[in-house]
């Protein structure tokens, strides 16, 4: 199976398998105005299988969801068919809304446009807990 | 500025410097008694409280200050939909500090982040509630002397119990403490606050679910009303609110020189008969709350800059 280079876009690479579909929806890939194609259980040489985004176009991303969905991806940005740029994720310490708190009894669901915020709490097991209550977010 | 929304703001020489302010009151409340003159607390309770409101408000009349009040969010602009955040900008231009109660958990430190002047949590739903800590602490303090070499029974509600898990924080900061934690299964600690504060600090602690076989151990007996706000399911609560009560049989096997503990109010979790044992303390944390609440008030006008 094969899909097209890209002269102009992003591709994230290494996301580990399985990880593609969560990043596409938490990116909101799903009302991108450009092609997007997802390649899932591809073989890498690095991780055994893997996941990878290509993006064909210019889009703004958010690279902190890149980061918490999976840190040891990467991103590729390419320009005129050349890459420009190659970026290494990282676990971010705050997340601004990305996730939602699921604590019915959080202000974060009621106060006029407070976002939802959290902050990392744990980084070996990727825990990450409302700024606001506390609660931890659930697992991916 | 500085607001004080959970105890992990406070370090430990802070909370040891409280608890030496506080004793000092209690020794020469005159030396007190007008140190706020002119100054105003403004207590915002959108939740029902008895204690915590009054223990604010007599604090801060025993320093010589003023109070002005909201109570119940049916009696606020709260209830014409207007948010925390405005509420409170709009009261930091009536007062010198606000005390605020609010069911909305993280509501403090909302409150904290758009005030002009210090905010004390005095409880945010199940989130939590500073001052009843240092309450407790306090009454440790004086009732034994400081806080080495002790075991600590809690007994009850000890998942939703935000009182517990805040004495534990705290508690935790201190050296060669031990926990014996008593509950039902379904109301065991969360493992979080376990790995958080008891692993985290290599503290001894047993869980067991019979306080009548630990109560001999303890020198503290920390007990939680299971509280009906904090369930979802009626039926749950039902069947869970009566599991601890201790009687005067229960307390025979109990040292000579046992705290026992309560954040108050009690529904029928110690028996009416206890409070006249000499060991019984929850009456005296009462007290000892109103002197920690003078003393954080104290810290935060100084620290603003308003005394």
């Amino acid at each position: 199976m094969t899909v097209d280079s890209i002269q102009n876009g992003t591709v994230i690479d290494h996301i580990a398998a399985g990880g593609g579909m969560k990043l596409y929806h938490l990116l909101g890939l799903e009302k991108a105005d450009v092609p997007v194609a997802i390649m899932m259980n591809v073989n890498s040489h690095r991780l055994g299988r893997k996941d990878i985004i290509k993006i064909d176009g210019e889009l703004a991303l958010d690279f902190d969801v890149i980061g918490y969905v999976d840190p040891d991806a990467t991103v590729n940005v390419i320009r005129n068919g050349t890459l420009l740029e190659k970026k290494q994720m990282v676990l971010p310490e705050r997340l601004k809304n990305v996730l939602r708190c699921k604590n019915p009894r959080c202000i974060s669901g009621s106060e006029q446009e407070l976002p939802q915020l959290f902050v990392l709490t744990d980084q070996s097991t990727k825990e990450y807990r409302c700024y606001w209550c506390e609660t931890r977010a659930a697992k991916l | 500025m500085r607001s004080i929304i959970d105890i992990p703001d406070l370090s430990l020489p802070e909370l040891d410097a409280l608890m030496d302010t506080a004793e000092d009151i209690i020794r020469r409340p005159g030396d007190y008694a007008e140190v706020c003159r002119h100054k105003k607390l403004a207590t915002l309770f959108f939740e029902p409280s008895t204690r915590t409101r009054l223990s604010f408000e007599a604090a801060m009349y025993e320093l010589g200050g003023n109070v002005i009040s909201v109570a119940g969010a049916d009696a606020s602009s709260v209830a014409k939909g207007e948010s925390v955040a405005d509420t409170v900008k709009t009261v930091s231009c009536y007062a010198d500090i606000i005390a605020m109660r609010h069911p909305k958990e993280g509501a403090a430190r909302v409150a904290a982040m758009n005030a002009t002047v210090p905010v004390i949590n005095a409880g945010d739903g199940g989130h939590a509630h500073p001052t009843q800590t240092l309450a407790d602490l306090l009454t440790i303090r004086r009732e034994k002397g400081g806080f080495s070499g002790l075991t600590v029974g809690m007994c009850g509600d000890l998942k939703f119990g935000r009182t517990v898990h805040s004495l534990l924080s705290a508690l935790c900061r201190y050296e060669n403490m031990r926990f014996v934690l008593i509950s039902p299964e379904e109301l065991k600690v969360p493992s979080y606050v376990k790995s958080e504060c008891l692993k985290r600090n290599s503290l001894p602690y047993t869980q067991v679910t019979d306080l009548e076989s630990v109560i001999g151990d303890l020198d503290i007996l920390y007990m939680t009303r299971v509280q009906r706000e904090r369930f979802f399911n009626e039926e749950d609560y039902v069947r869970l609110k009566d599991s601890y009560i201790l009687t005067p049989d229960k307390l025979r096997k109990a040292k000579a020189d046992l705290c026992i503990m309560h954040p108050l109010p009690r529904v029928n979790e110690i028996s009416v008969a206890v409070d006249t044992d000499p060991r019984a303390c929850y009456f005296k944390q009462v007290l000892n709350g109103k002197f920690m609440r003078e003393a954080l008030i104290l810290k935060l006008l100084k620290e603003a800059g308003t005394l």
